[in-house]
């Protein structure tokens, strides 16, 4: 197996996971502010 | 300076203390923060991609796949010292009772298990070509992998208890006496006889590594230090919002 199967394989699920993180807290960041309007 | 003087400054330096510890004060604050750590985060890791896949030479003993190193000692570095913090932040919501700091002290786990997992995770896409395995029960990959089952107690717990007090003690109790790890990470290497290989960067000895690869290595950690400034401060919001 060639090395960039090993290096992209790092990135590419670091920087997903590392997004991933920021979607969820953008979802409970709305969730949260509509709670506390209603 | 008369002493009724002295006692007065002394009261007002100990309410502004107090004064960023409430919730509702904090909250205004920590979105400031947040948006410039966001802002940090982004910029130094660009710059650090950009050091470590571009600029950084080729290994003459590991070749192209040493440059896993940018993400996985930062991450590896991020993993122990947000569990020092969270702990540190439940030690204090044990011994003065302030909401905030357990907020905050739940605010870092999710994060802190995700760079404990992105360390595991890039450690063994390493190992494989570097060792020819992808994992091996050594004492400093067993301990980091005791680190993510401790982060990840420690959400159980607190989600399993209903009554949000409850659930910040228990965990804070969990979070502290799981501390004992950390050290045992750090230094199992050199207590036990390990196939990782001994620390890539210290404060006492001159870097082993090329300066530009150390340059990388840096600004990789510098950004996940404002991603993970940013994403507590992000979430400790949102328990301020739910819980307040």
């Amino acid at each position: 197996m060639s090395h960039g199967f090993f290096i992209w394989g790092s990135y590419v699920v670091t920087f997903a996971a590392l997004l991933l993180e920021v979607v969820f807290l953008i979802r409970r960041t709305k969730k949260s502010g509509h709670a506390n309007q209603n | 300076m008369t002493d009724g003087m002295t006692e007065g400054m002394n009261s007002n330096s100990t309410i502004r203390w107090f004064w960023f510890a409430s919730p509702q004060t904090f909250f205004p604050l920590a979105g400031s923060i947040a948006r410039w750590c966001w802002a940090a985060a982004a910029l130094l890791a660009l710059a650090g991609l950009y050091v470590g896949l571009v600029v950084a030479p080729t290994d003459a003993q590991q070749g192209e796949v040493y440059r896993i190193i940018f993400i996985h000692v930062p991450a590896a570095w991020m993993s122990m010292f947000i569990y020092v913090v969270m702990a540190g932040w439940a030690a204090i919501g044990l011994a003065f009772n302030t909401r905030l700091s357990f907020m905050m002290a739940q605010a870092l786990a999710p994060t802190g298990a995700l760079f404990t997992f992105i360390a595991l995770w890039t450690g063994s896409l390493w190992g494989r070509p570097t060792w020819g395995t992808y994992w091996v029960w050594d004492a400093r990959l067993t301990s980091e992998l005791i680190l993510l089952f401790l982060y990840l107690g420690f959400m159980a717990l607190h989600a399993a208890i209903d009554d949000p007090r409850r659930a910040d003690r228990a965990s804070a109790l969990l979070a502290i006496v799981g501390a004992v790890n950390v050290p045992i990470i750090y230094y199992s290497v050199q207590w036990w006889n390990t196939l990782h290989q001994g620390a890539s960067v210290s404060l006492t000895r001159a870097p082993s590594m090329a300066a530009t690869m150390l340059t990388g290595m840096l600004l990789m950690a510098l950004a996940f230090w404002a991603y993970s400034i940013a994403a507590a401060l992000v979430r400790v919001r949102c328990i301020i919002r739910e819980r307040e």
